[in-house]
């Protein structure tokens, strides 16, 4: 399909046409103060109007003065619990010593409202939990949820201070990963298709010529990159952070972390997870069950009962070290996609981009 | 063979962590099947004197005699399980300990003869060496029923240390200290409860006690920052877990003032950010 | 039809155990076999991977396989009861069945050992991974040179495996030694490091391929001491721990820099792990 125009109603209709296809449809919602991603049946259920402001460890929804849907930019969640449950049955073993396992095909599921960074998330999770040349195993568990994952990406025009997608080259235009993708413009969206799945969805919808909606559209896009402060130098940073394993800037940050993982939990690419025994309490089975897990707690760490890095500058230098640094020598790409949210959900406002720059600024001696 | 041995000893304390095992219902049910439930006052008129193969103890020992018995239920059990607050660090009412017993003797009882209180409620860590502590105020049935499990499989029970936050973000809740400035204990407290409060838009006040590897300091500062004044944070560090090393030792720092700067910082230019 | 194991890789296969041997207090030889003929028949490992292994009703936890690959259809276990799961694995019987995936991670380099001496040095109770080294060059007794095994402990109680030793030390072509960091009665080894074990061997011996299991520092010793006798860093090879949940390079539990010890090692090159195991708390 070309690219096409769709006006403002149109989107409730996106969502009536997703719904009737078969698809669990999830949207931007307001809870608490934030947007997270909820069941949405209309677009009256968006957050119409609504801006987030976000600085380092502080989150705030304000009226943005117009009435688009998609100007809050992001929340906390990105579409990873999509794919990769926070929590889930693996299988379960059964008093007469046989495994069930935990698959079944999951739910067709749309999320409307993935931003490019979100999907950048996604195949960086791809990478790590498909079968392929960084990794010799498919995870069933994620592969299931991803193929049955409608993507409608918005492209981003608006962001935020803590936004710095365009330094990962992970935004604010989503390239590809999606089935449909949206920009928003004042009077309607600039709507593209990216899959057979898409093009099915669309072929629905009442879509019109984009005249110079598009031009204006990718200008919007383009403002919104150069409108972005905050940055990632990417170069030689495997070696710049593994050069500086022991650098005081550890100390430094390790004052401000609280070690409660909320980074992790946030991040679109963090993929540790940990097993446990749900035994049943007649003494018959048991559920083996994963969960969303961090390098930040004291567990993650330990071997027989002993805890490999005990100090919270360990456990910092620990992810990060990995996520913009040895990511790119393991994963061939950067496990950061510049979302921000880290820096956003810190609730001490730590900041990757600036703890990076103060050891790119005053590197340490090399480790021989 | 011969169904392992069972006893719940209550100690000072509200009962509620016998209540948590009561409320197991259909599951107490099945776990009655397993073992032999010796002696449980709340639970049955049984009354067998021991030895015990398991004996899970609740509430905070804070009278000569609990001193006595505690060392007793040791003497005659294979296994002893501390479950809740109080058996964990002397609970709330261990808020006595940093007052003075005479003073609140006097002051709130009319025959203050008749009370026969330890100077300071404790912990029976304190007194004896147990085998496994179960935190929260009140402890959580899941971390109960893996315990009671691990056990009976013969099985260390491991449970996390990790901070609250963890499983609030599995749960999909929004960060009310983020979003909302609320002083939230959850960063340093451990986790257990489901993160029930934040679930409800609400701050964590702590009640399993201390994470195995937080930083209370900083959360101070992060609450210097939410508005609070160092008080403030004394306050919040001393509630059902006052007593817990990391929360007492932190607590009496912030009583000498702030430990730093607050947090986060202004927003303020830096080298991570473009010209 | 079941769908295969291959399908689901977190999935555990049923195996039984065939036998249970005592190593010393504490520590377990299980021999184990799969219960399905045809998952059994696909089994094949290396000497140096590891399997999952699943207790039921209590978890899951990475072994290294100490037996020949030349039979795979058992598959022998050396486990030290040192936490929730290994405990529990100790007691089992013969007849009892567990959980097992794998065979997971990378092997000891004995394809470019042939013909060569190997010099195997462990510490502690690190000795299991190194087991099926040795065991493998006494059954291809043509294809590798001498065998020197080095083992370290702090005190001379640690000195376990005793039975397995003393078919070591009795095997052709191979020598033994120990070394005890405190004494105890009765040591009639070498009182100090392992390192200094070195200055006893014979010079070939050195030459030869080495491999290393054991507690981080005295492997980094080693290897270091090694180094500086000249020993090219290309014949140092060692195997980590860490805390695998899955196996499969999917938990993040054993990242180690760029590396997952389940599926990067546990075998690694020194080379490749030099830097980082100077760093605590890596």
């Amino acid at each position: 399909m070309d690219t096409a125009f769709m006006p403002k109603e149109g989107l409730d209709d996106l969502i009536r046409q997703l719904a009737d296809s078969g698809y669990r449809v999830f949207g931007p919602t307001v809870r608490a103060g934030a947007v997270v991603f909820d069941r949405v049946d209309s677009a009256a259920q968006l957050p119409v109007g609504l801006a987030s402001v976000q600085e380092p460890g502080r989150y705030r929804l304000e009226e943005s003065g117009n009435r688009r849907f998609f100007d809050f930019v992001n929340g906390h969640e990105s579409l990873k619990r999509f794919t990769f449950a926070s929590q889930e049955k693996l299988w379960s073993f059964s008093a007469d010593g046989t495994f069930q396992s935990g698959l079944s095909e999951s739910p067709r599921t749309a999320v409307i409202g993935a931003r490019a960074c979100d999907i950048a998330g996604m195949k960086v999770q791809d990478r790590t939990f498909l079968k392929g040349k960084h990794s010799p195993h498919t995870d069933p568990y994620y592969a299931d949820r991803r193929r049955n994952l409608f993507v409608v990406a918005v492209n981003c025009t608006v962001c935020v201070s803590t936004c710095f997608c365009a330094s990962q080259n992970a935004g604010p235009m989503a390239e590809d990963g999606f089935d449909i993708s949206l920009t928003e413009l004042e009077d309607g969206f600039v709507v593209e298709t990216g899959s057979a799945a898409g093009e099915a969805i669309a072929a629905k919808l009442d879509l019109i010529p984009p005249k110079g909606a598009r031009e204006r559209a990718e200008e919007s896009i383009k403002a919104c990159a150069q409108a972005q402060v905050r940055y990632i130098d990417n170069d030689g940073i495997y070696e710049l952070l593994f050069n500086n394993l022991e650098h005081p800037r550890w100390d430094d940050v390790a004052e401000r972390c609280l070690s409660c993982a909320n980074c992790v939990m946030v991040c679109p690419t963090c993929f540790c997870h940990r097993e446990v025994e749900v035994p049943s309490m007649d003494g018959t089975g048991s559920d083996h069950v994963r969960q969303w897990d961090a390098c930040f707690t004291l567990e993650h760490g330990s071997t027989h009962g002993r805890h490999l890095r005990p100090e919270v500058r360990q456990r910092y230098r620990q992810w990060l070290t990995h996520k913009v640094g040895a990511w790119w020598e393991q994963f061939e790409t950067s496990g950061c996609v510049g979302c921000g949210r880290c820096i956003t959900w810190c609730p001490t406002g730590i900041d990757l981009t600036e703890e990076i720059a103060a050891i790119r600024d005053q590197p340490g001696e090399k480790a021989s | 063979m011969e169904k392992p041995k069972i006893s719940v000893h209550k100690f000072s304390s509200c009962d509620g962590c016998q209540v948590q095992i009561l409320s197991l219902e259909e599951e107490l049910l099945q776990l009655a099947d397993r073992v032999d439930i010796a002696f449980f006052a709340e639970a049955t008129s049984r009354m067998n004197p021991g030895p015990y193969d398991v004996s899970f103890v609740e509430g905070s020992v804070s009278t000569p005699h609990e001193i006595e018995r505690i060392q007793h239920v040791r003497d005659i059990s294979k296994v002893v399980v501390s479950i809740g607050a109080c058996g964990q660090s002397g609970g709330l009412q261990a808020l006595r300990n940093w007052g003075d017993l005479t003073y609140y003797l006097n002051d709130f009882y009319t025959e203050p003869e008749h009370i026969d209180a330890l100077p300071q409620s404790t912990a029976f860590h304190d007194h004896i060496d147990v085998d496994w502590e179960v935190p929260g105020c009140p402890p959580d049935q899941g971390q109960l029923k893996y315990v009671i499990n691990s056990l009976l499989s013969g099985a260390k029970p491991n449970l996390p240390s990790e901070a609250v936050c963890l499983q609030c973000k599995r749960d999909g809740n929004v960060c009310v200290l983020v979003s909302q400035e609320q002083p939230c204990m959850g960063p340093i407290t451990r986790t257990g409860c489901g993160a029930l409060c934040p679930h409800q838009e609400r701050d964590c006040y702590g009640c399993f006690g201390p994470q195995g590897g937080g930083n209370i300091d900083a959360l101070g500062r992060r609450f210097n920052g939410a508005g609070l004044t160092p008080t403030d944070v004394v306050s919040r560090l001393r509630l059902i877990y006052s007593w817990a090393e990391p929360f007492r030792e932190a607590s009496r720092r912030w009583e000498q003032g702030a430990q730093g700067a607050p947090l986060p910082p202004q927003p303020h230019k830096h080298g991570g950010m473009r010209s | 039809m079941s769908a295969l194991p291959s399908n689901n890789p977190y999935l555990p296969m049923v195996a039984e155990v065939v036998d249970q041997m005592e190593e010393a207090p504490d520590i377990v030889t299980l021999r184990l076999r799969l219960t399905e003929p045809h998952e059994r028949d696909a089994y094949r490992f290396e000497p140096g991977q590891f399997n999952m292994l699943y207790l039921g009703r209590v978890g899951e936890v990475p072994i290294s396989i100490s037996s020949d690959p030349a039979e795979p259809e058992l598959i022998d276990h050396t486990i030290r009861a040192v936490g929730r799961v290994t405990e529990g694995l100790v007691r089992l019987r013969e007849g009892d069945k567990v959980g097992l995936r794998g065979p997971f991670g990378t092997g000891w380099p004995m394809q470019k050992a042939k013909d060569r001496n190997l010099l195997v040095i462990t510490g502690g109770i690190g000795c299991a991974p190194t087991a099926s080294v040795v065991g493998y060059a006494h059954e291809r007794r043509d294809q590798y040179g001498k065998v020197t095994v080095l083992h370290g402990v702090r005190q001379p109680r640690d000195l376990i495996y005793g039975n397995r030793f003393d078919a070591w030390c009795d095997a052709k072509d191979t020598q033994c030694l120990f070394a005890s960091q405190e004494s105890g009665p009765n040591w009639k080894w070498h009182l100090g490091l392992v390192t200094e074990l070195l200055d006893q061997v014979e010079p070939e011996a050195i030459e030869g391929m080495i491999m290393m299991c054991g507690p981080e520092p005295m492997m980094r010793a080693v290897a270091e001491e090694l180094l500086r006798r000249g020993r090219p860093i290309d014949d140092i090879y060692l195997s980590m721990e860490r805390s695998m949940q899955c196996g499969l390079g999917h938990c993040g539990h054993c990242q180690y820099g760029p590396d997952f010890i389940c599926k990067d090692g546990p075998v690694f090159p020194y080379a490749r792990v030099r830097k980082l195991m100077k760093v605590k708390g890596y």
